[in-house]
């Protein structure tokens, strides 16, 4: 295994884990309809990410799974929703919130790290379609971490000033 | 032409043809009360509607310290002497029996009258108490479009200097500010670029979900002269239902809910492709051309077909006028910014003016409409979720520069983050990190998504809640202190229209009983709490309204929405003026844009910009490398479907909206008898496909359903597009047994009670147009219609057996030609 199927790979987990990341915090916090429904989308995301590394790993012999399913979660969903209601009414989740857009950020952030590298093997190989690849992916990563860091400056002075 | 027009039976009355490029003939709309005549009115009193975003110029009658009617103003170029069927009628809700006349306190669970010391002391002990426990972040306000603009600076500067708190907002933020933020996305910066003479010199209208017709008639009645005139313009309709507007279109579209963003793409991508590209207002006057050309490439008009279920064919058609046209004017409201992907939306047809050059020349514009009348207040002020004169609070610039007006030290103006938006202060509220929510002219319990959360959250014992208002409406039933405000034609102040037309309404006669004008609420309360700026002075140093005015004004000074030229002596004078108005421009300004992009520059700009899908904020090193010029922004977006889309338990698309008889809700409206009895209750707009399909007819009694909640209502069967509901917003509860909710003798009746809770990440204007929603039969209408007028977008398919909709003697109303006018003017008796 060489270098670049090596960062496949590693994108395809922490692609598939962001997309996993993104529909639990949006379950988790459905009383917080913004990051409800905005990790939503952005889940969608990287789900095409995990497809279209899936795709390209075909072209280099690697053999990554497929994406998760949008509604794989069933009843440890409907149990996180449940939960959400059941503390919609108090403030302490909004700590649990900030934790996981924090967690949600670094996952991004990581991510976009690892579509840096291989763009640059892409390039240094000279491989127009991992550039391809890069070139549409790595800005929707970008725009999932800046999601997550304008959500935790917009309600962080709230939520820690109240506790 | 002097004639007697029933207006509930012909709501933009008679025709006055004209060509283009020709003046729009006047024509004075008179209502009196009856066995009122001219002769008998001792007073006209100057005034402007608030009952819409048009701000339509009027004068009020008086007699005996009693208004008995209106007349519009000839002289104004905002109407030309015409008023709208709300404006003709409406006055009557004022002197309605039921206004607040003593303030209200809630004691042991029930609201009971008081006095105003009592009442004040209320609120600013809790303020206080808060204030000091827990800080300024616990304290909100929640306000109107309705207010003067007076008002909204006074309520701006006390809530964030004096008390140091980011939540602070208006109703508008479910009516305008999608506006906003698309003004701000494309041009860096809010206020309307055109001017409602555009209408004048059009070759082609676009109304992007805009029902003209119903939401700002006197505009409409404009472009109904010009169809029957010389060159008449060719209208491009995009809108579900078959409105007025889209009856008389060249073209209409009707698209599925949600899908906005996928057919502007097509007609964008047509136009690139047609070659109708001014190259040269790109080049000299925008950035980000080529992304727009790439992320269109793939958007044909068959692909948007699939998405949006119009032929392609109509698309391509639309594109063609929309390509062709040498004057192009676009109006754009609550189909676009109500809906799915609200901003992008919005944002694609500002694309459309920008890259054909269809900008700053007459007949050449943008319309971002507002629903509410005095939303561009709220927008100037800074009490929508934006610092005052459209000031950047990410520059540090901007901040010290309004520190240094309101003499307080920058770090007293919170902007650590983004004004909180309305939907987020509710959130707060039900966290528990709100505890007072001072609500001003505004009814959340009826207005709000999701209606039985809404009333959740405003009957917690935790949270303090204080209501302003003219009615004990659904929302001050549950709050703690209520107070007796007085309205339009009781107080005096200014307010600005939809293009930018300051008008000034002065009081006509005394509010009832106690109630007071917001403004003077609003100074008692910043004099009870002692607001001080850094030198010990009161923070809020004026009195009155002329004063508040002139303190205003020089928060506006330099600013694109600067006002410095402008008195009330002048507002006096024959029409509102568009500001800016300034020494450079002492007569105020009809179209920005004229010379190029002008408030855009990195320095200068009110917002760095958000991501259209995510609404993540770009950072001012993003602006800046992106945008150094400051040009005009083209800014790109790709389709996503819909949060919610019909599926097997809920298979419909369910939408809300406004009608031409009622007002946000009926607060006044439904205590107007012409008014209410034109559409005196909620009704349900189902299509004859679907009609058939399920075997319903005119007057059955349904329910429709969504996993929030459900209403009642009859059905009426229209041309509006299969799979598609309609349903009218706001009737609430006030006159139904039931009297705040519903409850086991009143059925759902608020379109609320079934919208979903979900907002525009960019705008974070709710969405009310895209649920998906259920709908089953109740009970057979034996006979009966429903309670729908016939006049408008919800005129029945087959007319059999319903009556058409019509006023009566008490709804005649006198048209006469637009000579001036020339009788007693005010004061002269
Ligand atoms: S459009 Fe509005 S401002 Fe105009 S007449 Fe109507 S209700 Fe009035």
């Amino acid at each position: 295994m060489n270098g670049i199927t090596l960062t496949l790979r590693v994108l395809h987990h922490g692609e598939k884990h962001l997309a996993r990341h993104l529909v639990a915090v949006a379950e988790r916090h459905r009383t917080e309809h913004e990051v409800h429904h905005v990790a939503t989308d952005l889940a969608v995301w990287s789900r095409e990410h995990v497809q279209r590394l899936t795709d390209t790993g075909h072209h280099y012999g690697v053999k990554l799974g497929d994406p998760p399913h949008p509604s794989d979660s069933g009843v440890l969903a409907t149990l996180r929703e449940k939960a959400a209601d059941a503390v919609g009414r108090r403030p302490e989740p909004g700590l649990l919130l900030l934790r996981d857009l924090r967690e949600l950020h670094l996952g991004a952030t990581e991510n976009s790290l690892h579509w840096e590298m291989l763009a640059q093997a892409a390039q240094a190989a000279k491989d127009d379609r991992l550039l391809a690849l890069v070139s549409s992916c790595h800005p929707q990563t970008l725009r999932q971490m800046r999601w997550s860091n304008t959500m935790i400056k917009n309600i962080s002075a709230q939520i820690l000033t109240s506790l | 032409m002097d004639a007697s027009v029933d207006r509930i039976a012909q709501p933009w009355g008679g025709r006055t043809p004209y060509g283009r490029h020709e003046v729009w003939p006047a024509r004075v709309d008179t209502h009196l009360e009856e066995g009122v005549a001219p002769d008998d009115v001792q007073r006209w009193v100057r005034a402007a509607s608030i009952l819409h975003s048009d701000g339509d110029a009027m004068d009020i009658a008086v007699v005996d310290g009693r208004m008995v009617g209106v007349r519009g103003r000839a002289q104004d170029r905002v109407n030309h002497g015409r008023l709208g069927p709300k404006d003709l009628f409406g006055w009557q809700a004022n002197a309605s029996s039921g206004r607040l006349t003593r303030p209200l306190v809630r004691r042991g669970g029930r609201l009971v009258e008081t006095d105003w010391a009592t009442a004040m002391d209320r609120i600013v002990s809790r303020s206080r108490s808060l204030l000091q426990e827990k800080g300024p972040g616990s304290i909100g306000f929640y306000t109107t479009g309705q207010l003067f603009l007076e008002e909204y600076y006074t309520l701006a500067v006390l809530a964030r200097a004096g008390i140091g708190t980011n939540h602070l907002d208006g109703n508008t933020r479910l009516c305008t500010s999608t506006a906003a933020e698309a003004l701000k996305e494309s041009f860096g910066c809010d206020g309307q670029p055109g001017s409602y003479d555009d209408i004048d010199h059009a070759d082609a209208i676009a109304l992007f979900g805009h029902n003209l017709a119903e939401t700002q008639p006197v505009q409409w009645m404009r472009v109904l002269d010009r169809l029957e005139g010389a060159d008449p313009p060719r209208l491009v309709c995009v809108d579900p239902r078959p409105t007025q507007v889209a009856r008389r279109a060249t073209v209409h579209l009707a698209p599925r809910g949600g899908t906005n963003v996928a057919l502007l793409n097509a007609l964008l991508h047509e136009i690139i492709r047609t070659g109708r590209v001014d190259h040269a207002y790109v080049e000299a006057h925008t950035v980000g051309f080529e992304e727009l050309e790439a992320r269109v490439a793939e958007c044909t008009p068959a692909w948007a077909a699939g998405i949006c279920d119009v032929p392609a064919a109509r698309i391509a058609e639309a594109a063609e006028i929309l390509g062709s046209a040498d004057r192009l004017l676009s109006t754009v409201l609550q189909g676009v910014y109500q809906s799915h992907q609200a901003t992008a939306a919005a944002v694609q047809i500002n694309n459309i003016h920008l890259i054909r050059g269809m900008l700053g020349r007459p007949g050449a514009g943008v319309l971002q409409m507002n629903g509410q009348p005095t939303a561009q207040n709220t927008r100037e002020c800074g009490a929508n979720g934006d610092l005052p004169g459209f000031r950047n609070w990410e520059n540090d610039q901007h901040v010290a520069d309004l520190a240094k007006v309101w003499n307080v030290d920058p770090k007293q103006i919170p902007h650590y983050a983004p004004p909180t938006h309305a939907m987020q202060m509710f959130r707060y509220a039900e966290q528990g990190s709100i505890r007072m929510l001072w609500v001003s002219g505004t009814n959340p319990a009826v207005s709000l998504p999701e209606l039985s959360r809404i009333r959740s959250i405003l009957s917690q014992e935790r949270l303090f809640v204080v209501v302003q208002d003219l009615f004990l409406t659904e929302t001050a039933q549950l709050a703690d202190v209520v107070l007796p405000a007085a309205t339009w034609g009781e107080k005096t102040g200014t307010f600005t229209n939809a293009d930018r037309t300051v008008h000034l309404s002065d009081k006509a006669v005394d509010p009832p009983g106690e109630a007071r004008p917001d403004l003077d609420i609003f100074l008692d309360y910043a004099r009870r709490m002692d607001f001080r700026d850094k030198d010990g002075g009161p923070l809020v140093h004026w009195h009155d309204p002329e004063s508040a005015f002139e303190a205003w004004k020089r928060c506006s000074a330099g600013r694109p929405c600067d006002y410095t030229g402008l008195t009330y002596g002048k507002l006096r004078g024959p029409s509102g003026i568009q500001w800016p108005c300034n020494e450079d421009a002492p007569d105020g300004t009809e179209r920005l844009y004229t010379d190029g992009i002008s408030w855009a520059h990195p320095d200068r700009c009110e917002t760095y910009g958000k991501d259209l899908v995510t609404g993540a904020s770009d950072s001012v090193v993003e602006y800046r490398s992106l945008n150094p010029d400051g040009k005009a922004m083209i800014k790109a977006a790709a389709y996503l479907p819909p949060h919610e889309e019909p599926g097997a338990e809920y298979p419909f698309q369910l939408t809300t909206g406004r009608t031409i008889y009622h007002f946000h809700t009926r607060t006044k409206t439904g205590r107007v008898p012409q008014l209410n009895a034109a559409a005196p209750d909620v009704w349900v707009e189902v299509s004859v496909a679907d009609a058939d399909e399920r075997d319903l007819n005119e007057g059955d009694l349904v329910e429709v359903a969504t996993p929030r909640g459900a209403l009642r209502g009859r059905v009426r069967v229209t041309d509006i597009r299969p799979g598609l509901l309609f349903v009218p917003f706001h009737y609430g509860y006030w006159d139904t047994p039931g009297g705040k909710g519903p409850d086991g003798s009143t059925p759902g009746r608020a379109a609320n009670e079934t919208t979903v809770t979900d907002w525009d990440p960019v705008s974070k204007q709710p969405l009310f147009k895209t649920a998906a929603a259920a709908l089953t039969l109740v009970e057979r209408g034996g006979g009966r219609a429903a309670p729908a007028p016939t006049t408008t977008a919800s005129v029945p398919s087959r007319s059999g057996g319903v009556t058409a909709t019509a006023g009566g003697p008490s709804a005649s109303v006198a048209q006469s030609d637009g000579a001036p006018w020339h009788g007693r003017e005010e004061g002269s008796r």
